[in-house]
């Protein structure tokens, strides 16, 4: 199998608090892998160290492009470099643009396979005009695929909030990524809302042959999704496998339920 | 009940005021004569109009309250008699006529002194919109946009004074300058936001100012520079009268101009960038927006608009100096943003004309003059805090596949 992402010990000091302790982590083409773990296990900071938010400490971050791409370290790029690289992600607390139209907020998405600049702005010469139609054309798809066709001209924060979850994911996706990474997506969501996520990530994998990484809490949502599991606890990796491996790791078991005072 | 509850919060409001008001408006010593006189008709007139306007404010409130609904459900504002207007060509073209119009034939009808105040307000105008591209698109609080206006007309008169540049050479040159200015502006304060952002901005606005008061033998100090020349029309010589048409039909042209570019640039790659990175910053970035080169260009082409007013405010009055240039225009631009609406052009231009040509027209009154202004402000932000006319996004249509 292709590895598309390797993380080596990776780690991440907050002054004194290491977040991050030796984290490595690798994926797979086409692969969903879930990263869970207890509350201020480090979870969102490995999002953040790997997206560019934060610059680790130490460790490597090394991507490789499916299809043949060549292998490049990306530790201390800015967010929108990594995202250009081909890793988009979604945020645990939703971050929309909430002033702007359902089909906005995705054309933004399109930013950075886009080119126009400043004169093709005032000018509006043909090349621009083409170039702003296929934005507008590659979003509707992408929305129409999510589900949000019939919102394309509602302000994104009038959106119910099942739905604002997956214009996050659709944001994501019209930066054409390989490699997706959702920050809890089912948090808040209704049982049937989790159920249609479940389907929709499937078949993002399945389609559009993108890898997944995610942060999730509903260990439901977790063991039907994912092929393989990364557990972390106190910023470091403590378990890795499949879900049915996970499920009876004793590791794991006490790291979630707690140590028994008499053992 | 709800309306005896009203009047009675309505006669506390009164009776409170009549307390506040008493020492000042009621009492009034005479030392000389050592007499006291008790006004008690100026405390009736403060219950009275207290009590007036405290029963008016609530009843405003509360149909702003009951408003809300309504206007929160309907995504595009359609209430609103801009979008009214813009919503057919057979509504907008006649309107767009008779606006032609008016500007058009302004300047023969009236005197020179009234088109004289056109242009200034025309100059609010298109420095209005240029703020609007910082402040309201990209969401970045520039508290010392003078400076910009302040490079522009300095950049004229300097260029005019040391090396008879033309009106014409130095336009464009003054409109580079000011972006680079913009740049330069841009560059430290990339980390910022919000209040941070305002106050740094601020500062800057005041070393222009200060730099341009101080620095004798570079902008000849408070003294300022004079005889300027007007704005030329290939060698043709023009009497006074002649010379403030021209500049009108020149402003005429240059807002045109300004209103085409930014309705462009807001609809664009770049635009939407803008706007993306004012309503989330971290979103933003983490979706591929390069935000150094965003927040710069819009520092840049803000700045650009404001360098060229500056060269047509040196132009049009031959004389300058730093006292043109304080944080009061500053506000007063930024007031033209707020009060028009956040990134919406048509309501700077509205709020550009009404707070240039209310001053100006309410001279009658001058006492009162900033008063007015001021509870005009109070009254915009408490009952249409999104400015006269609110920002419409574009909407696009698309055929329904078959699914």
């Amino acid at each position: 199998m292709d590895v598309i992402l390797d993380v080596s010990h990776l780690t991440m000091d907050f002054g004194g608090l290491r977040a991050l302790d030796d984290v490595s982590l690798t994926i797979e083409r086409g692969e969903i892998m879930a990263l869970i773990g207890p509350n201020g296990a480090g979870k969102t900071t490995f999002f953040n160290c790997i997206t560019g938010i934060y610059t680790p400490t130490a460790g490597d971050i090394v991507i490789r492009k499916p299809d043949g791409g060549k292998r490049e370290r990306i530790n201390g790029l800015k967010p929108n470099q990594v995202t250009e690289r081909g890793m988009a992600r979604t945020f645990q607390n939703i971050r929309l643009f909430p002033n702007m139209t359902v089909l906005e907020n995705v054309m933004i998405g399109r930013h950075c396979r886009t080119h126009a600049g400043i004169a093709g702005a005032i000018l509006r010469d043909p090349r621009t005009r083409r170039e702003e139609q296929d934005v507008v054309d590659h979003s509707y798809a992408i929305l129409e695929k999510i589900g949000l066709a019939d919102h394309v001209n509602d302000l994104a924060k009038n959106l119910p909030y099942g739905a604002q979850r997956r214009l996050e994911i659709a944001r994501a996706l019209a930066t054409e990524p390989f490699l997706l990474l959702l920050d809890e997506p089912a948090a808040g969501m209704n049982p049937i809302e989790t159920q249609e996520l479940d389907e929709l990530i499937t078949r993002i994998r399945d389609e559009e042959h993108i890898s997944i990484l995610l942060i999730e809490h509903d260990m439901k949502l977790v063991m039907s999704l994912s092929d393989r599991i990364t557990v972390m606890d106190y910023g470091k990796k403590i378990a890795e496998g499949t879900p049915s491996e996970i499920r009876n790791n004793p590791v794991v078991i006490k790291a979630y339920l707690g140590e028994d005072i008499d053992a | 009940m709800r309306f005896w509850s009203e009047v009675k919060q309505s006669v506390l409001v009164a009776v409170w005021f009549m307390f506040l008001t008493f020492p000042i408006l009621v009492i009034r010593v005479n030392p000389i004569e050592k007499l006291v006189v008790w006004r008690w008709r100026n405390l009736l007139w403060i219950g009275i109009g207290a009590f007036v306007l405290s029963f008016l404010w609530r009843a405003l409130l509360r149909r702003k309250e009951r408003g809300k609904p309504a206007t929160s459900t309907e995504t595009a504002w359609k209430t609103d008699w801009v979008s009214w207007i813009a919503a057919s060509p057979g509504r907008y073209i006649p309107a767009l006529g008779v606006v032609g119009l008016i500007a058009v034939l302004f300047p023969i009808v009236m005197s020179p002194y009234q088109t004289n105040i056109m242009i200034t307000a025309l100059m609010y105008v298109v420095l209005g919109l240029g703020l609007n591209i910082v402040v309201g698109l990209a969401g970045l609080l520039d508290l010392g946009y003078v400076a910009f206006y302040a490079v522009g007309a300095y950049s004229y008169a300097l260029l005019n004074h040391h090396f008879a540049l033309g009106f014409w050479t130095v336009l464009p040159l003054a409109a580079l300058l000011a972006a680079c200015f913009g740049v330069l502006l841009g560059f430290p304060v990339l980390r910022l936001r919000g209040d941070y952002l305002a106050i740094v901005t601020l500062g800057f606005g005041e070393i222009i100012r200060l730099i341009l008061e101080n620095w004798n033998e570079f902008s000849f100090g408070p003294s300022g520079i004079s005889g300027i020349a007007r704005p030329g029309f290939f060698g043709v010589s023009m009497t006074l009268n002649q010379a403030i048409v021209y500049l009108y039909y020149l402003m005429i042209g240059l807002t045109l101009f300004t209103i085409f570019v930014v309705n462009r640039l807001q609809n664009s790659r770049i635009g939407r960038a803008w706007i993306a990175l004012r309503e989330d910053e971290i979103a933003c970035q983490a979706m591929g927006v390069d935000k150094t080169k965003t927040k710069l260009t819009a520092f840049a082409l803000g700045a650009t608009w404001a360098g060229m007013v500056g060269v047509i405010f040196a132009a049009k009055t031959t004389f300058i100096n730093p006292a043109s240039f304080t944080f009061l225009e500053s506000a007063m631009i930024l007031s033209i943003v707020v009060l028009g609406g956040m990134g919406s052009i048509v309501g700077v231009i509205v709020a550009a004309f009404i707070l240039i040509l209310l001053p100006e027209y309410l001279r009658a009154f001058s006492e009162y003059r900033m008063l007015i202004f001021g509870m005009i402000m109070v009254l915009m932000m408490v009952f249409r805090p999104q400015g006269i006319v609110a920002t419409v996004r574009k909407a696009y249509q698309f055929k329904r596949r078959t699914l």
